[in-house]
Parts: C-alpha cells; structure tokens; sequence
C-alpha cells in the first residue's frame, strides 16, 4: 500500500517533468492552449462568478453584524475585501476549479486513454503528452488566477451591494478604508501566489490522475473522484504551508 | 544506419517476449513479411497477436531476438528514430480510436498537420481524396460520435493512411461489424495495399473474411506460429490446433471448458448422495 503510494508519487514526478520538458509545441501552437483555455477556464467562469457573488454577499451580512457589535461599521470593507484577496478567493475558487475543470479533465483524458485515443496519437508519431496534456496544464496554470481574481472582484461587488445597497453601511468609507488597508505585496499579491500555486497543483492532478486511470469504467470513475478529492485536499494543505510561510514576519 | 533492401519488409528473428519471466507472452517468433503482400496474422483471444503487433510498431521492445523493418533494428532505435518509423507506418485500431473531439475531417487531417508543412488548401484536397477512397466524402463534417461502427472504421482507415504509409497494420478489423460494412473493410483492406503499394499486416481471428483477401497466413497459439502457410494451405492443413480454428469446431484442442474441477464434484452429487 504505501510502496505502491510511493511508486505513483514518483510516476506523477516524473509526469509533471516530462509535461514541462514537452511543452514547446504549446507555446509555439498557443492556438491548441487557446482552445484548452476556454474549456478550463471560459466554461468556469459562471460557476466562479456567481459563487464569488454569494461569498461576498454572506461576507457582507456576517461581517456586518460582528463590526456593529464594536461600532466599527465602515470597516466592512476592510473586511471583505481582505478575506477575500487573502484567502476566501484563492481558495474557493480553487475547489471549485478542481470540481469543475479538474475533474472534467481527468474524465477527458481517461477517456482518450480507454478508448485507444492516445495509442493512436503514439502510433502516429505525435507525443500524447505534448500534444494533449501539455496544452490543457498551461489553460489550467493560466486560467486559476484569473479566475481567482475574478471571485475576489466578484465577491467585493457582493459585500457591497449588502453593506451599502441593501444595510446602508456608508459607501465613502466602504471604498476609501479598503483602499488605504488593503496591501498590493502583502495582501493581493499573496493571494495570486497563493492561486498561482493551487493552478499548478490542481492541474497536475488532474491531469496525473486521466493519464493513469485504469482504461475501464470504473477506472475513469474512480480517478474523476480521486482528482476532486486529492485536489480539495491539496489545496487546503498548502493553503495552510503557504499562510504560514506569508505570515512569518509577524 | 546502413539500411538492407530486401524483399521483405518485416523480419522478426527468434523474438521472446514476457512480463514477468515467469509467463512467457511470445516465444521463439520466426516470420518475414515480404514487400507489397497482405500477410494475416490469425490466432485465437490471448495468442500473443497483438503483443507481435506492438513490437512492430516499437510499442514495445522484444526482450530477446529481432525484429527488423525496412532494414532497421527496432530495439536499437532511439526515441525520435521510433517516430520515424511510425511515421511511416498506418495502424487501424480495433474500435478506430477516432479523436472524438476532432471532426472527420479533422481526424483524417491530423497527421498531415502534425507531420507536414503543407498549406491547408492542400490538406484540404489530400483530406477529401483520402476520404472518397474510403467512400465518405460526404460525411466530413460530422463528429464522431455521429457515425456507425461501420463508418468510424472506415474514417480511422482514411486516417491511417493519411501520409501514405509504407506498412498498413489492422488490429482485429473486421470486429463487431454488420455484414455490409465487414464486406467494405474487407475489400478496402486489399485495395488501398495495392494502389498504395504498401505492405498490410492483419492481426485478425475472422477467419473466412481473412482468408479471401490475403496472401499468407500465420497461426500462432499460447505465443508460438504453429503453422503458416498460403489461405489455400491453411485451408488443407490436417493440423488439429488449425483445423479447429479454420472451420470454427466448438471442441478440439482448444477445449470448449475452462480447466476446472470435476462436473460432479461441483455439483455435489457425492454430497448429495451421502
């Protein structure tokens, strides 16, 4: 059990550095990431944007009713807008990536895989890894802090549209608090490395788990579950890692 | 490499081959496939046939012996001098393996994009002239998952031999067809290796399809060639293994029971009684 664990390990070493070793002919037929980039990312964008709209908005509410509690209303702003660039953002857009794109890719590939796909794209001379994993890790690197930042962008709108339009908070200090405490280092670009580093990790899975299905029913099933699960998981792990390497000067 | 021009174009010389040492897939292979010829390779499930068919197509290496095609030593090639090779080589699979993402069109074009410089006005004319020899011209637009069995086939047959390839290699072709389609198959196999001047290797247990249009034929049971021969001699052939296979007797040397233990015993008729 755990050789075997180790063993796989090592097969997704080497997979993630033969995918980066082959990814030449996605930069010079970006067309192929192109395509891949609306899959993973366009097709998201709905899922991401509404949830990012709901998170704000319940961001507002709550937050709201624990600042009256000090008579600090105006900071709502402070408030959701930091929750959301810092952690709420990256990583809830990352779970539901994994959910929605991860998994529909792991589907893909294993499916390729069971039905011959990828023989034949051997057969015929062409590297199966250059040519489909390749280009559908670099949409999926690309499009997670994008589509990260578009949840914060969203989220914002939602804490705002309940704090000021619907409560009433005052919208001069909702904007000009956030603007003075929210941090371009320490707060936004943090929370890009922080999507940048979930993009890479849910991919690879992603992508590791389609390539190595059993090509069987079951198989593709069972790896679709695997990718959602170890992804989620991974992205809550290194959530945590990375906050405390971010957090080490204080 | 210097290259040998022969006669043929596949020789496999003393190959072995196993997973584990223990169970041994192919042993002692011996077969030379000539130039221009449509040669079957026929065996029942779990013969080894199609293990033969990837060492050709350098899928996999042999783990003792050769195998040479068109002169070069497939186990000493190289990474890039294997896609080389196969570029040169069309493979039919045995459900087609069409790229379900792609349009007909798109897959029959594939490799011609991949592996050529051509304008696409050009692939475009390459596109259509191969899918009119395989009778489908009009379906070009559609998507995979819109066609038959039949016609996937035939899609995945215009893909192969996209780049004209020298060595044409068939993967259990005729499988789950419907009569008119299997007839189609059949005859497109034999004519494109003619006008392509290719050589067609056809891993296969259809017997009496095989049998019309090819001019050898070798038999291979548990991972050895137990016979070959030309269809006529295959036909005649008093050898039982052969016999059985070619006119498709239920029992034989090939037994119609799994090994098992006895019938009785797994009924419990001596528990019964007592």
């Amino acid at each position: 059990m755990t050789n075997d664990g180790v063993l796989r390990l090592g097969f997704a070493a080497r997979f993630i550095a033969l995918t980066l070793a082959h990814s030449g002919t996605s930069f010079v037929r970006f067309g192929l990431v192109i395509r891949e980039l609306y899959f993973t990312g366009v097709l998201s964008l709905i899922i991401i944007l509404v949830s990012g709209l709901f998170v704000g908005m319940v961001l507002g509410f709550q937050g709201f009713h624990t600042l009256q509690t000090y008579g600090s209303e105006s900071a709502l702003g402070v408030l959701v807008a930091l929750s959301l660039v810092r952690e709420l953002g990256p990583v809830v857009s990352a779970l539901l990536f994994a959910s929605r794109a991860g998994s529909a890719m792991t589907a893909e590939i294993g499916l390729m895989k069971a039905t011959e796909q990828l023989s034949a794209m051997e057969m015929m001379a062409v590297d199966p890894i250059s040519r489909v994993v390749a280009p559908r890790f670099w949409a999926g690197f690309i499009s997670m802090p994008l589509l990260a930042a578009m949840f914060s962008a969203m989220g914002v709108f939602g804490g705002y549209l309940v704090g000021v339009v619907l409560i009433g908070v005052d919208e001069g200090s909702f904007w000009s608090q956030m603007q003075s405490a929210v941090d371009f280092r320490e707060d936004i670009l943090n929370g890009v490395i922080k999507s940048v580093v979930f993009g890479f990790a849910i991919t690879w899975i992603a992508l590791f788990e389609g390539y190595d299905a059993p090509p069987t029913a079951e198989g593709v099933s069972g790896a679709t579950t695997r990718t959602v699960v170890t992804s989620s998981l991974a992205v809550l792990g290194l959530d945590f890692v990375l906050t405390s390497f971010m957090f080490r000067g204080i | 490499m210097a290259r040998v021009a022969t006669g043929n174009l596949i020789e496999i010389k003393g190959v072995d081959y196993w997973y584990t040492p223990r169970r041994s897939i192919l042993s002692g292979i011996d077969m030379v496939i000539p130039r221009g010829k449509v040669v079957a390779i026929m065996g029942i499930s779990g013969s080894g046939k199609t293990t033969l068919l990837r060492l050709i197509g350098a899928v996999m290496k042999a783990r003792r012996g050769e195998v040479m095609v068109d002169g070069e030593l497939v186990s000493r090639l190289d990474n890039s001098g294997v896609y080389r090779l196969r570029r040169r080589m069309g493979m039919l699979f045995q459900f087609g393996a069409l790229f379900t993402d792609l349009s007909v069109f798109d897959n029959v074009a594939f490799q011609m994009r991949e592996h050529t410089a051509l304008p696409e006005r050009m692939i475009r004319d390459l596109v259509f002239m191969k899918l009119n020899a395989v009778g489908l011209r009009g379906a070009h637009r559609l998507m995979p998952a819109e066609l038959s069995g039949g016609m996937a086939r035939r899609v995945a047959l215009a893909r192969a031999i996209a780049l004209d390839p020298m060595l044409m290699m068939y993967d259990e072709p005729f499988t789950g067809l419907d009569p008119i389609s299997l007839g189609v198959i059949r005859n497109l196999i034999r004519r494109l290796n003619d006008a392509l001047g290719a050589t067609s290797i056809v891993v296969t247990h259809d017997v009496q399809e095989a049998l019309e249009i090819v001019d050898y034929v070798y038999y291979m049971s548990d991972g050895k060639i137990v016979a070959h021969g030309t269809p006529d001699e295959l036909r005649e052939m008093a050898e039982p293994l052969v016999h059985q296979f070619v006119y498709g007797e239920p029992d034989g040397p090939v037994p119609f029971q799994y090994p098992s233990k006895g019938y009785a015993e797994d009924l419990r008729l001596r528990a019964a009684r007592g």
